[in-house]
C-alpha cells in the first residue's frame, strides 16, 4: 500500500481535491442537506401530519407494494437470466445482453408510453383482451408494478454477472460428478458463492424502484388514495404550495434510498477488508 | 482443470454450434425471454409502431413541430454540454477518489451515489431547495434553462466516476513511474500513459450519462417550470402529447429518443468489444 504514494503531494494534488470537494458539496451535500433542514423546520410536525394523513399513507403502502413486488420479480427474473447468459450458449445471446441494459437509457416517459400502448384497458394491443378478463393493468396496480421492473430491470443482472464469470463452473463441476442434482448445485454452490452480489443487487432495485416517478405518472392515472405513489404526491403537495408536506415526504424517501446505499457502501468496505486481509 | 475444459470443447461445440442448453435452462430461458418480451420488448414495438404507422410524414410533423424541435435542442444541447462538464469533473473526482487520501475521502464515495439513489422527484426538490427562488446563495436557477443544466449534472454525476474508477484502480503505476524516471513531467505521464488506458470507461460512461440526461424527466419537474422555448424538455414534449392523448405524435418522439438510447448501447458495446479484445 505504501508504495502507492511515491509522489510527493504537490500543489496539484491539493487543487484537485479542493475542486472536487466544492464541487461535490454544492452539487449534492448542501442542497441535501437543505432537505433535512427544511423537514424539520417545524420540529418534527410535518413528518407528523404525513403519518396521520391516511390518503398519504395509502401512497407509501402503494409505493412499498410496488417496490417490494418489482424487486421480487426482477431478483428472480435477474439471478436465472445471469445464470443463462453465463453459464451457456444460445443464438442471439449477444442481442439479449445488448438489449438488457436498454431499461438504464429508456426515458421513464417512454417507459410509461410504452406501457400504455400495449397494455392500455381502451385501445392497447393486449390491454383490451385483458380487460375483457377482469385484469385492468393501466391506471392501476400492476401497471404501476411493472412500470417499476421495466426501470430497475437490468441492476441485479450487472450485479451478479461479474461475479459469476469471475467464479468459473469448477466447483459446480465437481457438485454434479458428485452426484449433486441441478437443483442442489444451484441452492448448495452457486447461489451461496453469488450472495453478496444479489444482496447489492436487490438493494440498489429496491432503492431505485421506491423513487420511480416518470414512468408511474404516465401508467397510474394519479387517483388519491388509491394510484397515487409517493413520488407522485411530493409532486402533488409541492404544486398546491404544501412545501412542508412535500419535503416530509421526500425525507422519508430520500432517508430509504440513503439508508439503501449505506448498506451496499458498507458491506463491500468489509468485503474488501476480508479480501484483503486473505491475499 | 480449465485447460482440459478448453480442450474438450471444441468437439462438443462441432456436434452442436448453436446452443448448449440442457431442458432445464431451455425452459428458464423460456420463460425470462418471455417475460422480457412482454414487459420491455413489446411495448417498445408497440411505440416504434404507432409511430410508424403515421409514415414518414406524420413522423417527421411531429418532430419538426416548432415547440417540439425547440425542446429537443434545449435537451440535446444540454445533455452534450452536461456530459463534456461531467468528463473532466468525473474523471477527476475519480482521481481524487483513487489516487488521493485524507480523512473523509469515503464519505465522498458515499456522496457520488447518492444521485443514483434518490427518487428524481427528490432530486429536483433537493436542488431547489439551494438554487430556486429562496436560495441561500443567491442563484436562482428555477424555471430557467440554467435548471435544466444543473438537474443533468446532479442525475449524472456517478456515471463516469463509477466507469472510471475501476480502471484507474487496476492501472499499474509501475508504467508511470518508469515513465517519470525517464525525465516525463506528471502532465506528460498523464496524457500519454494513465488517459489513452481511461478513455474507453470515459467514453463508456459519457455515454451513459447522454442517454440519461437526454430522457431525463422527473428531476425536471418542480425545477424548470416547462417554459415552452425555453425550460422544456423532450419528456415533457411527450407528456403532454399522451395527455392531449395524441398518441401518434408521442410515439414519433419517443422514437426518436430511443434511437439515441439505441445507439448509445451499440457505441457502449462497440468500445467493451475493443477493449476486450486489446485486454
Amino acid at each position: 500500500m505504501a508504495e502507492r504514494h511515491r509522489y510527493p503531494k504537490s500543489p496539484t494534488t491539493y487543487l484537485l481535491r479542493a475542486i472536487v470537494i466544492v464541487y461535490l458539496v454544492l452539487l449534492v451535500v448542501w442542497p441535501v442537506a437543505l432537505v433535512v433542514t427544511n423537514t424539520f423546520e417545524n420540529g418534527g410536525e410535518a413528518l407528523r401530519s404525513i403519518v396521520e394523513d391516511p390518503d398519504m399513507m395509502a401512497a407509501l403502502r402503494l409505493t412499498a407494494i410496488a417496490a417490494v413486488v418489482a424487486t421480487a420479480i426482477n431478483t428472480v427474473f435477474g439471478v436465472s437470466m445471469s445464470l443463462l447468459l453465463v453459464r451457456n450458449e444460445f443464438p442471439g445471446k449477444r442481442v439479449v445482453s445488448s438489449l438488457l441494459d436498454l431499461p438504464l437509457s429508456v426515458s421513464p416517459i417512454v417507459v410509461g408510453l410504452a406501457l400504455v400502448l400495449v397494455y392500455g384497458g381502451r385501445n392497447g394491443w393486449l390491454g383490451p383482451t385483458l380487460e375483457s378478463w377482469g385484469f385492468q393493468v393501466i391506471f392501476s396496480t400492476p401497471g404501476i408494478i411493472m412500470a417499476t421492473a421495466f426501470v430497475s430491470l437490468p441492476l441485479v443482472i450487472r450485479e451478479v454477472v461479474p461475479v459469476l464469470e469471475e467464479l468459473g463452473i469448477e466447483q459446480e463441476q465437481a457438485a454434479q460428478s458428485l452426484g449433486a442434482s441441478g437443483a442442489q448445485t444451484f441452492w448448495r454452490i452457486t447461489l451461496p458463492s453469488i450472495k453478496w452480489a444479489v444482496i447489492y443487487g436487490v438493494v440498489l432495485t429496491l432503492a431505485r424502484s421506491l423513487g420511480e416517478f416518470g414512468a408511474v405518472k404516465v401508467v397510474s392515472g394519479n387517483v388519491l388514495g388509491e394510484t397515487r405513489t409517493a413520488t407522485l404526491a411530493v409532486e402533488e403537495k409541492y404544486l398546491n404550495f404544501d412545501q412542508q408536506g412535500a419535503y416530509a415526504i421526500a425525507f422519508l424517501l430520500a432517508s430509504v434510498s440513503v439508508l439503501a446505499i449505506l448498506v451496499v457502501f458498507l458491506l463491500r468496505a468489509r468485503e474488501d477488508r476480508r479480501e484483503r486481509s486473505l491475499s | 482443470m480449465s485447460v482440459q475444459i478448453e480442450a474438450v470443447r471444441p468437439a462438443t461445440a462441432r456436434r452442436t454450434p448453436t446452443h448448449n442448453l440442457t431442458r432445464t435452462s431451455g425452459i428458464g430461458l423460456g420463460v425470462t425471454m418471455i417475460w422480457f418480451s412482454l414487459l420491455v420488448l413489446i411495448p417498445l414495438a408497440a411505440v416504434v409502431a404507432t409511430a410508424a404507422a403515421g409514415g414518414w410524414d406524420g413522423f417527421w410533423r411531429a418532430i419538426t413541430n416548432e415547440q417540439t424541435a425547440a425542446a429537443i435542442r434545449v435537451t440535446v444541447t444540454a445533455a452534450f454540454a452536461v456530459t463534456l462538464v461531467n468528463i473532466v469533473i468525473g474523471t477527476m473526482i475519480s482521481w481524487v477518489l483513487v489516487r488521493d487520501r485524507f480523512p473523509g475521502k469515503g464519505l465522498l464515495e458515499l456522496v457520488i451515489d447518492i444521485p443514483f439513489a434518490l427518487p428524481t422527484i427528490v432530486a429536483g426538490l433537493v436542488l431547489l431547495s439551494l438554487y430556486g427562488n429562496d436560495s441561500p446563495l443567491g442563484l436562482h436557477f428555477a424555471n430557467t434553462k440554467w435548471s435544466i443544466y444543473l438537474a443533468f449534472l446532479f442525475v449524472t454525476l456517478p456515471f463516469i466516476v463509477r466507469t472510471v474508477q475501476p480502471v484507474l484502480e487496476e492501472l499499474d503505476q509501475e508504467i508511470e513511474e518508469a515513465a517519470a524516471s525517464l525525465g516525463a513531467s506528471r502532465f506528460t505521464t498523464f496524457r500519454r500513459i494513465i488517459l489513452p488506458a481511461l478513455v474507453p470507461a470515459i467514453a463508456a460512461g459519457a455515454a451513459l450519462s447522454f442517454a440519461r440526461a437526454v430522457g431525463e424527466y422527473g428531476s425536471l419537474v418542480l425545477l424548470s417550470g416547462n417554459l415552452p422555448f425555453e425550460s422544456e424538455v423532450t419528456s415533457v414534449r411527450i407528456l403532454s402529447a399522451i395527455e392531449n392523448d395524441n398518441r401518434a405524435t408521442a410515439a414519433s418522439i419517443a422514437t426518436l429518443l430511443l434511437l439515441i438510447s439505441l445507439l448509445v448501447i451499440v457505441v457502449l458495446d462497440i468500445v467493451q468489444r475493443r477493449v476486450a479484445r486489446r485486454g
